[in-house]
């Protein structure tokens, strides 16, 4: 058995990039998310793996080294918090249109502006609806544990290379900051540059060879008729991703007269309230969301045939619950609750809300 | 079994280490454990806690709004966490700097002189790990062997040296916590 060790989500990450053989990390400290960096300069990976790591001049460098760096073809990660990645999100846009693989960490606080520390769930409307500009998608991740920290590190890499698309690992700062059992995964090792040209060498700028066209790096095409077609290329792609990706957890659904809508530490707390609600007697299901784009569209719908309602608990003001309802498509009711502005919300107080909002509602 | 608690008290008490081995000690035991601090503008003479969760099961919620434990080391806290305490729950709190103390008569309230035997100890650092051993003899849900180990596996060698003092540290709090 892999030795199991108590880690910070931020510190899981870390250790997940060296394990997952990533090239670079390119970061800039911000709180709650300072551990990732932290802990990256402390274990020197470039003695382990020959990974390099920056802590660059602003968070505008570190994801456009990102952009550079990706184009390589190499593996290269970026952590951040909600302000830090509302500065990335100029170089998230150009990532996407170049379509290079990258993976963005947002550990959330509470917005807006440079608003406060503590954990917040207020930036899903920022990962999964652009952020930037144009028309593109991240595909992203939400952890609800340590474990999930350290585990869907490798799995972004995965599919920002199967894809050519940054991915974004959404986490948030009780996430980030608690501490969990974990169990890392064994290490991998690190493409060689004959590798990375072998596997990516028609579209990675790894130096041009005699025997092919230049690869060209580049979100800039002026003429709008290939612009358009461009962009139906990403669309088609974005669209395969909400075939084949979705990815959540159901809790206790089979039987449940309502199901919680959660992600994130959101989703731990509303296991609690799940939890307390079974023992009186109310039956209660957890509709955990992995990946946050793609959406489970389909599953969520399916479900509200057979639920009396639904209520979407999310750190902010009701972001996620705007999917929620196009999924229902006005089925049943589903209605939203949730702290915001850094205060996370008590099981107690998401009881409360299901009883009063849905099931007295 | 599930154990649900809160350790709070000034920043440089040793309060988030203190959670940290109790975590450690969980883990050594094969239970699933969590430890989910205050974070943020805290500093050496502000106020910090955290909460730590031991259990047989998976975890749901690290956070919490009540608890079968609270472990108090300051005024600030007794005042924000003592009524948070579970009817049947137990309150251990250093009477050092508690000019108010603890008002409930529907839980298990008991006391260790922490810092005045960290003081007679010749060493004001093994503060924390006296509460701890109190903690334990209160409720023994993590073994002193396991503790020795946790210390052994999540601190640097260099510091191996130490943990003699701290079992000592352990032994005194577990010889001296007084029930109220």
């Amino acid at each position: 058995m892999s030795e199991v060790k108590l880690m910070k989500g931020n510190e899981a990450i870390a250790e997940a990039a060296i394990l997952a053989g990533a090239d670079a990390y390119f970061g800039y400290p911000i709180t709650p998310q300072s551990e990732v960096i932290e802990y990256l300069m402390v274990e020197r990976p470039e003695d382990r793996t020959g990974m390099v790591v920056l802590q660059a001049e602003s968070e505008i460098a570190a994801i456009n080294m990102v952009y550079g760096a990706a184009g390589t073809g190499k593996k290269v990660m970026t952590s951040s918090s909600s302000p830090g990645v509302s500065l990335k999100q100029e170089g998230i846009s150009y990532i996407a249109g170049s379509e290079l693989p990258c993976v963005i960490v947002n550990v959330v606080r509470g917005g807006p502006g440079l608003g406060t520390i503590q954990p917040s769930q207020a930036d899903y409307f920022q990962s999964t609806k652009g952020g930037g500009h144009g028309d593109y998608r991240l595909l992203v991740l939400a952890p609800a544990s340590v474990q999930e920290m350290a585990d869907f590190v490798d799995l972004s890499f995965e599919l920002a290379f199967k894809y050519r698309n940054p991915v974004m690992i959404l986490s948030d700062g009780v996430i980030g900051q608690m501490m969990e059992k974990v169990i890392m995964p064994k290490q991998k090792t690190r493409l060689t540059n004959e590798e990375i040209i072998e596997q990516y060498g028609d579209w990675a700028t790894t130096g041009k060879p005699k025997t092919r066209e230049r690869n060209i790096i580049t979100s800039l095409e002026l003429d709008p008729y290939r612009q358009e077609a461009h962009n139906h290329k990403l669309q088609a792609k974005y669209k395969k991703m909400e075939e084949n990706e979705v990815r959540y957890e159901m809790i206790n659904c089979n039987d449940a007269d309502y199901v919680i809508v959660a992600y994130g530490s959101s989703a731990r707390i509303a296991q609690k309230t799940m939890e307390m609600a079974r023992k009186k007697g109310i039956k209660v299901g957890i509709f955990r969301l992995i990946t946050l784009f793609p959406f489970p569209m389909k599953e969520i719908n399916a479900l509200a045939d057979k639920v009396k309602g639904f209520l979407a608990v999310e750190m902010s003001a009701g972001q996620m619950i705007e999917d929620v309802r196009l999924a229902i498509n006005g089925k049943v009711p589903a209605e939203h609750y949730g702290r915001y502005g850094g205060v996370i919300h008590s099981p107690e107080e998401v009881l409360e809300a299901l009883e009063q909002k849905i099931i007295g509602g | 079994m599930t154990e649900e608690m809160i350790i709070a008290g000034f920043g440089g008490q040793g309060v988030l280490s203190m959670g940290k081995i109790l975590a450690y000690s969980g883990i050594m035991q094969d239970q699933e454990v969590s430890w989910m601090p205050s974070y943020g503008p805290e500093m050496r003479g502000g106020t910090a806690n955290v909460t730590v969760i031991i259990s047989d099961e998976r975890i749901s919620s690290p956070i919490l709004t009540n608890f079968d434990t609270a472990i108090i080391l300051n005024q600030q806290s007794m005042d924000k966490f003592q009524n948070t305490v579970k009817p049947g729950g137990v309150l251990l709190y250093d009477p050092n700097g508690i000019l108010k103390p603890p008002t409930r008569t529907d839980i298990k309230i008991y006391t260790i002189d922490g810092a005045k035997l960290a003081s007679d100890m010749g060493n004001p650092k093994i503060f924390n790990m006296i509460v701890l051993g109190a903690f334990m003899q209160v409720k023994p849900i993590v073994q002193l062997e396991n503790v020795i180990r946790g210390l052994k596996k999540s601190l640097p060698e260099r510091h191996h040296k130490l943990i003699p003092l701290n079992q000592d540290a352990i032994t005194m709090g577990m010889k001296n916590v007084v029930e109220k």
